[in-house]
């Protein structure tokens, strides 16, 4: 059900959105994320290349998907994220998750990117302006951040 | 004597595979190979590039057959295990 794409160019989210609502009048509200690659002042990065592992990626991505749509009975989701080189300001990932009501949507996106964070293999390297590039290191908010939706389902 | 088992195909990603100097290998275990823990142990072994990959195990996360596994989980002839740091997409 889930529309899962894994690509080196934009994507249009407008035109995701058209296909995630196309002929549909179920939907009562649509959570929208998308995350765009930042410069910090302080830490001067230029670009980022996105490496993935092409034979899991979207496998572990739908596994991803699954769990939401069935949390949240979503009438419908979309996640596309991008590989390759990315400049300072230009779209990574993004999440549409649509519900018959806001609550879910808006839950179902938050769950969506939590997780896409610390379970889809991607990995992020950055390069400064002086030419130097590091790997990004996970981050420990990000596994906070994915557990409180496991801990969630382990109260209800 | 060729026992024609098929190999264990290695693919390392991030600063994996830049330590290793390897995207993919393809190895033939030996019999006391049964986890990931001992293909690490295996693996680290193999040269200076493989042990400075593997030589922080707390930071090296692995996939078998493209699920995610633990240092306990088995390994066998024909599988395909990944070796990459924690994920950071998103």
């Amino acid at each position: 059900m889930a529309r899962i794409k894994v690509q080196t160019v934009d994507f249009d989210i407008g035109a995701e959105f058209a296909a995630l609502t196309a002929e549909r009048t179920d939907i009562g509200g649509i959570g929208c994320f998308v995350g765009t690659v930042r410069s910090n002042a302080g830490d001067r990065v230029a670009a980022m290349t996105l490496e993935h592992y092409p034979a899991m990626t979207e496998r572990a991505i739908a596994r991803i998907t699954n769990e939401a749509e069935h949390r949240w009975s979503l009438l419908g989701c979309t996640v596309i994220h991008r590989v390759g080189r990315l400049t300072a300001g230009e779209n990574i990932v993004l999440v549409l998750a649509a519900a018959s009501h806001r609550q879910p949507a808006l839950d179902a996106t938050a769950f969506l990117i939590d997780w896409l964070k610390t379970k889809a293999p991607f990995w992020k390297k950055e390069e400064g302006e002086d030419g130097g590039a590091v790997w990004v290191e996970a981050r420990d908010a990000d596994d906070a951040a994915a557990a409180r939706w496991q801990d969630t389902r382990q109260e209800t | 004597m060729a026992d024609a088992e098929p190999p264990v195909t290695i693919l390392y990603f991030a600063w994996l595979r830049e330590r290793t100097g390897a995207s993919e290998e393809r190895v033939t275990l030996p019999p006391d190979v049964r986890t990931v823990a001992d293909l690490i142990t295996w693996l680290a072994a193999r040269g200076a590039g493989h042990a400075s990959a593997f030589a922080n195990r707390r930071t090296v996360r692995c996939a078998v057959n493209q699920d995610f596994a633990e240092p306990s989980t088995s390994v066998h002839p024909g599988d395909e295990v990944a070796f990459f740091p924690p994920v950071t997409g998103g």
